[in-house]
């Protein structure tokens, strides 16, 4: 389905190589990847085919060895970081879910989503009362209090998804979300991330082994050996 | 939000135990801080006790605390008469060995004239000396109360006074007698050959009339170092000034103990910055993912740096707190003096304050090396 809406991610030529020589491993070569707002993709392929370093790419984690990345309009890569402030690109732009919540162990389910608006320098109060409302959006918010060690799989993982939205990032990365759920989980946190996707204007790139949820997503990527294969395989 | 604190109040237990066991390090040094100013405050005590301007001691010696000193009592007469001088008293200082209730008593027996100087400073309890012969007034540390009776050589003494605080650099605390008790027992505490010389009539020719020092005290913008001048003519005696003799104290008497203890201290608080950066060391290897998901989230290498810092010096300073609490709970049951100045705590909280940031650094470094990347990925 075609569709208008604007890109978020936008990859151009993206290659990565580790080490040098003998030793030279290529990661990812020649990537050419766009996502739009709205759309909900997920990165597959084996061990070792690439998946984590785009991810990680894409989340301006590590530098690609050539290429171009633009993130939300705003190219930030050009065979080198045009950013000096990483983490504050980060900060304001791109939101993360983790395949086992990672959520701080000393910070109650509020405080944790509440954590990432401080850090952006919002005022305390203002944080809580966004945290609150987006635990309630997901559904969490009567555990606000818990800590992260009183929560289940799902509710843990429901705070960890409130926590990438604090900031009103227009894209989200996810490194396997639903590879610490049960099946029936994983669908409610899928259609979570859709319902996300769609509300708040934001794109969703995730990284996932789990066939379950392939048909939640609206493109499949195949990366193997570093390549992406052909065409991204629309979802029907 | 302090990510610090809540941390803490997350892992209160084990937080609370590291820092009871940092306090009994902390409670170490300040012990001996303790212990290093009693001595010094003891040995000075003991010196500043008689308010003495100038000692006359035995020529070529710097007694009477540092070295024997002996001279014949008639000093004090010729000493008086000196320009200057508005009074002088003689004095003898002897350690002996006593009994009582059915322990051994070790005290410092200082012989003085009562109305001259050489007296206790100030009466805590009971009376100065009124008797001529056989009152004692006693430091509390002796265990004596008013009215006990002790036996010092052939003699019982009756406790009649009580002093506070006065003791000799070893720690032996002070008893006061009259100048005539105290030459007394100093012959009948002579070697046995000795008394039997005595007996012979051999004794009769090397005179008991000796004291260990003349105290003089100066009228005030009298010449202090004309008198000493003076004093120092006749050849047989020399003089110290009260700074002198407090010199002569804190370089030559306490000395080498003040070197040992300095060395004790320097050894404790490299342990105590060595145990600190290891807690928070290991504090920092066991939040590593945490970090790394901090990190990947936004936070700034201060938000971390401040994480690890503040855990490190609330660390340093609980235990601190503590050790100080727990020292003061114990100190008087040392059985020497342990004097802590507001002033020594201070310092030992500026110097813990800088080894927790040192110590930090370890885990610092390691939190600064922490790839944001490990966050993603089992």
């Amino acid at each position: 389905m075609a569709s208008p809406r604007t890109p978020l991610v936008e990859i151009e030529a993206v290659s990565k190589h580790f080490g040098s020589g003998s030793t030279r491993v290529d990661a990812l070569r020649g990537i050419d990847l766009t996502v739009r707002q709205g759309e909900v993709v997920a990165l597959l392929g084996p061990s070792g085919s690439g998946k984590t370093t785009l991810l990680n790419i894409i989340g301006c984690i590590i530098p690609a060895t050539e290429g171009r990345l633009t993130l939300d309009g705003e190219l930030v890569f050009d065979g080198r970081w045009l950013r000096g402030d990483l983490r504050r690109l980060r900060l304001d732009k791109i939101g993360f879910i983790f395949q086992f919540h990672n959520l701080l162990p000393f910070l109650n389910a509020r405080d944790n989503v509440a954590l990432v608006l401080t850090l952006a320098g919002r005022p305390a109060a203002e944080a809580q009362r966004r945290a609150q409302e987006l635990l309630d959006y997901l559904e969490v918010g009567h555990r606000a209090a818990a800590m992260p060690a009183l929560l289940s799989g799902g509710e843990a993982q429901r705070v960890a998804i409130a926590r990438a939205l604090a900031n009103r990032p227009r894209i989200i990365l996810a490194d396997e979300p639903t590879a610490a759920l049960d099946s029936k989980r994983a669908g409610i946190v899928m259609d979570l991330l859709r319902k996300v996707a769609a509300e708040q204007e934001a794109c969703i790139v995730a990284v996932t082994h789990d066939e379950k949820i392939y048909d939640r997503f609206d493109k499949l990527f195949h990366l193997r050996d570093g390549v992406l294969e052909d065409q991204a395989e629309a979802v029907a | 939000m302090n990510l610090a604190w809540r941390d803490v109040r997350h892992n209160l237990f084990r937080f609370v135990l590291t820092c009871l066991g940092l306090s009994l390090l902390m409670a170490v040094v300040l012990a001996m801080i303790g212990i290093y100013n009693g001595l010094v405050a003891d040995a000075l005590n003991i010196a500043r006790a008689p308010k003495a301007d100038l000692w006359v001691v035995e020529a070529g010696t710097s007694g009477p605390f540092a070295e024997a000193s002996k001279i014949p009592a008639g000093t004090r007469d010729a000493v008086a008469r000196l320009h200057g001088v508005v009074e002088a008293g003689s004095i003898t200082y002897q350690t002996v060995e006593a009994s009582h209730a059915g322990r051994a008593l070790r005290l410092y027996v200082i012989g003085h004239e009562p109305g001259r100087p050489g007296g206790p400073r100030a009466i805590a309890e009971g009376r100065a000396i009124g008797r001529s012969h056989f009152e004692i007034v006693a430091d509390r540390k002796t265990g004596l109360r008013l009215g006990d009776r002790i036996r010092l050589g052939r003699n019982d003494f009756t406790v009649v006074g009580l002093v506070e605080d006065v003791m000799n650099s070893g720690g032996d605390p002070a008893a006061f007698i009259t100048l005539a008790d105290a030459q007394v027992l100093q012959s009948q505490l002579a070697p046995p050959a000795q008394r039997v010389q005595e007996a012979r009539g051999a004794g009769l020719l090397q005179s008991a009339d000796t004291v260990a020092a003349v105290i003089a005290r100066l009228e005030p913008g009298a010449n202090l170092a004309g008198v000493a001048h003076t004093v120092r003519q006749w050849k047989h005696l020399g003089a110290l000034t009260q700074a002198e003799q407090e010199a002569v104290l804190l370089g030559s008497v306490v000395d080498r103990a003040k070197r040992q203890i300095g060395l004790f201290l320097a050894i404790l608080l490299t342990v105590s910055a060595v145990v600190i950066a290891l807690i928070i060391y290991t504090m920092t290897m066991e939040k590593l993912k945490q970090i790394a998901t901090l990190k990947l989230i936004g936070a700034s290498d201060r938000t971390i740096v401040g994480l690890i810092v503040q855990q490190s010096l609330a660390l340093g300073l609980v235990g601190w707190s503590f050790g100080l609490m727990l020292i003061l709970l114990v100190k008087d049951y040392f059985p020497r003096r342990v004097v802590l100045e507001p002033f020594n705590a201070a310092v030992l909280a500026g110097i813990i304050v800088v080894v927790c940031i040192a110590a930090s650094g370890l885990g610092v470094r390691a939190a600064l090396k922490v790839d944001p990347a490990t966050a993603i990925g089992g």
